[in-house]
């Protein structure tokens, strides 16, 4: 054994090459393997944890999404329909942003500002403007609100080269507390805002969740053809792959920027006033409930595309729902659904690293020996 | 690529493997359905989990009272006070195909009667809510308990602890001062600890009482340094109206008593726990769940009381309580029900040192708690009997609030 060993330096046991050589479809097979395992793996575990069968774990999960679709209640997959909408248009407002490199981690205050000026415009202006304008003050305050919040850490960057991140990150907290006083001051007592007729978005036939998700889905069309067909979004492009190229190609980097972060923020504004004006009717600190920061998530897991986005907040909340659902019938702890949400993001990520590159091992070689 | 799939392969045996192996059963059901009854199953909305002592007394008398009834129930946890509470209702309905809902947080109630509004054919019942007999929804109902008088039996047994300090000698009877721990400055928690007070009051005429408030119903470390600060403010003995284990672990650590609420807590506090005082609500669920059985109207609001055994003290702690603590509590109770002790006598307190002979609490709820109704009959301040929840807020002479918390 000793006199055949080799005398030159240890490899490693393997190396990681870059493979550009993988199709697209091959790529797309990869991501729905990884999603399937993934999905059996969280079954597997449920399994493990309620001595449930296997099939039923998946059978309460679409239960718990879709309710029961078979005697015509659709009010569980409307539901299901609204928290994916609004998951989905957080993502495409913080998409712009990323696609630029910039950190934008501030959806969900962005957002909650947005559902914070649609509220104050319903208790305030609810019976002093006909119903036409106050449904027009709504939105336009909320989308500026949205967009000031948005705008301001821009502006730190463009002029300052401010942490982006950081910056985002502290607005929340400043909405979230801004939010908290507002409950203090018209809560009376309670810390709560009882739900307010006024100033509610229109309901499609009795549906109030119908306006949000076509709205959202206008977005989604509109987004797509905003990053790839137009001048915005091929400067965004641009300035996200190099600032200098932009500088040397004429593009005003401070302008984009802030520009960029007036469209995410009035994005997350609206998206506020979907869940204050048109389906909450109220506003608590909770109101957007960390999908602000999922959205993030969901952005990249989408790769900036759109349409991949539609699948994949789709995916982000079936699960949750889903598991939410088993946690609450097999006596688990609310948490198993972060931890169903997780594995299956782990897996999603991880396999895009096994797109982009494959692991060579170091096999013995022969012709090394002496 | 063969690997992989030969480890995929393995991986999918295995799991319809176990698969088969599990049991398939997910029914809650159990005993017979009888046929002449309506088919209930009831939907549970709980604030937080077990690990709460308020949800957890929730959640052990929901499942005792559905397996006597031999009715299924589903629950849904953490559910905060917002639009999530309505969201739960309607999956409870739709999804588990309940017919009575049940929430058991006071910020539920709009949220819930949201739903109530939805579903007319679906009863909703809420605990510790206010607004039922003022909302004019007929499937809208509040429930409560007169807790005040198990926390003035609670009381007694503090009053008790106290007075064998004093014969002891380890305090003069002008030390004998209590603490309170409580939530929020608002009538649930005035109307609790005024009781207590008062019960303690009622063997320990020298007794004053210092509150502490920590602006949440579930925080430990506020209610442990809530605690510690009335230990260290002289206080001598403590009781609470908070959810967490803060105070009377904070008790047990510095050897002063402690009068419990929830539930007991001797397991975590062997020496220092006394008494708790309780809710049950295994017969208001049941209560519930026969008058849908029966189609009869549940009541808009019910109070539970000691008759009915939904006010129930713990068994008294031997080792912490004073000698004789049982028999007073049992004498004092039959007092109770035969209606020759009433807790808020008009007689046994003053407010500002005079008697009261009217007072206007804020019984039909707004926002603003505008007092409306008249609540002093004959001398007695008439608690939870023009509505279940308490609504008595008065600041009587001997407890003083060292700070207030409204949230």
């Amino acid at each position: 054994m000793s006199k055949t060993k080799t005398v030159h330096k240890r490899e490693p046991l393997f190396h990681l090459v870059k493979r550009d050589d993988m199709k697209w479809w091959q790529a797309w097979l990869v991501r729905i393997a990884a999603i399937v395992v993934a999905l059996l793996l969280v079954g597997f575990i449920s399994m493990l944890l309620t001595k449930e069968s296997f099939f039923t774990i998946y059978e309460t999960m679409y239960r718990g999404v879709f309710g029961k679709l078979e005697t015509g209640s659709t009010v569980m997959l409307w539901k299901y329909l609204q928290k994916t909408a609004i998951l989905l248009g957080l993502s495409l407002a913080v998409t712009p942003a990323f696609k630029m490199k910039f950190w934008n981690c501030g959806a969900e205050g962005q957002a909650l500002v947005g559902g914070l000026a649609s509220m104050i415009c319903m208790i305030e202006l609810g019976d002093v403007l006909p119903y036409p304008a106050l449904i027009l003050v709504i939105l336009l305050s909320s989308v500026v609100a949205g967009a000031i919040w948005g705008v301001i850490p821009a502006i730190f960057k463009a002029q300052y080269n401010t942490n982006e991140t950081l910056f985002t990150l502290m607005m929340n907290y400043v909405a979230t507390q801004i939010v908290k006083y507002y409950l203090y001051i018209e809560g009376g007592g309670s810390n709560k805002i009882n739900p307010v007729a006024e100033g509610n978005l229109p309901m499609i036939g009795d549906n109030k969740y119908a306006l949000n998700v076509i709205i959202i889905l206008v977005i989604t069309i509109l987004m797509y053809i905003y990053l790839n067909y137009s001048k915005h979004g091929y400067e965004i492009t641009v300035v996200g792959e190099s600032q200098n190229t932009a500088r040397y190609v004429g593009i005003n980097v401070k302008k984009v920027i802030i520009r960029t972060m007036i469209v995410s923020g009035a994005l997350c504004g609206l998206v506020g006033m979907l869940l204050v004006a048109g389906t909450d009717h109220s506003i608590d600190t909770n109101t957007v409930g960390g999908q602000g920061f999922t959205a993030i998530m969901v952005s990249w897991l989408g790769q900036f595309n759109p349409f991949i986005m539609v699948l994949m907040s789709a995916l982000v909340i079936f699960l949750n729902l889903g598991s939410a659902k088993v946690a609450d019938n097999c006596g688990l702890n609310s948490s198993f659904a972060d931890i169903a949400v997780g594995i299956v993001i782990l897996f999603v990520v991880g396999c895009e690293f096994f797109i982009r590159y494959s692991i060579k091992f170091h096999h013995t070689k022969k012709e090394a020996r002496v | 690529m063969k690997r992989i799939l030969c480890a995929l392969l393995a991986v999918l045996m295995l799991m319809a493997f176990a698969a088969c192996g599990a049991n398939g059963d997910t029914d809650t059901t159990t005993g017979a359905a009888n046929a002449d009854l309506a088919e209930v199953k009831v939907g549970f909305i709980f604030l937080h989990d077990e690990n709460s002592t308020y949800d957890k007394n929730f959640m052990d008398a929901a499942v005792a009272a559905c397996e006597e009834m031999g009715v299924e129930y589903a629950q849904k946890t953490q559910i905060p006070e917002s639009t999530e509470c309505t969201d739960a209702a309607i999956e409870l309905i739709e999804v588990d195909g309940c017919n009575v809902i049940f929430a058991d947080s006071f910020g539920h109630e709009s949220f819930l009667m949201e739903a109530a509004k939805e579903y007319p054919d679906v009863q909703f019942c809420h605990a510790t809510g206010t607004q039922a007999h003022t909302a004019g929804l007929d499937n809208f109902h509040n429930a409560f308990a007169s807790i005040y008088e198990g926390r003035y039996l609670a009381g007694v047994a503090a009053g008790m602890k106290l007075n064998e300090m004093i014969e002891a000698g380890d305090i003069t009877a002008e030390e004998a001062k209590m603490g309170y721990v409580g939530a929020f400055t608002f009538a649930e928690v005035m109307s609790g600890y005024t009781s207590f007070y008062l019960g303690a009051k009622s063997v320990c005429p020298t007794v004053t009482m210092d509150v502490k408030f920590t602006g949440s119903w579930y925080d430990e470390t506020l209610e442990k340094e809530a605690a510690l600060a009335l230990i260290n403010g002289g206080c001598v003995l403590i009781s609470q109206h908070a959810d967490s284990m803060g105070a009377p672990t904070a008790c047990e650590s510095k050897g002063v008593p402690n009068v419990s609420y929830n539930g007991s807590t001797v397991a975590a506090c062997p020496n220092t726990f006394i008494v708790s005082s309780r809710i049950d609500w295994a017969p208001y669920f049941k209560h519930m769940i026969e008058c849908v059985q029966t189609g009869k109207a549940i009541e808009t609001d019910w109070t539970g009381t000691i008759e009915t055994g939904s006010v129930v003290l713990t068994d008294v702690n031997e080792k912490a309580a004073a000698a004789g603590t049982v028999e007073k509590i049992e004498e004092v109770k039959a007092q109770i029900l035969d209606g020759t002790i009433k807790v808020f006598d008009t007689a046994n307190f003053t407010v500002k040192g005079e008697a009261l002979t009217s007072y206007l609490a804020d019984v039909d709820t707004d926002e603003a708690f505008t007092p409306d109704t008249e609540v002093i009959k004959d001398g007695i301040f008439e608690e939870s009997s023009l509505r279940s929840a308490p609504y008595f807020d008065l600041r009587i002479d001997g407890i003083t609030l060292l700070d207030e918390n409204y949230g």
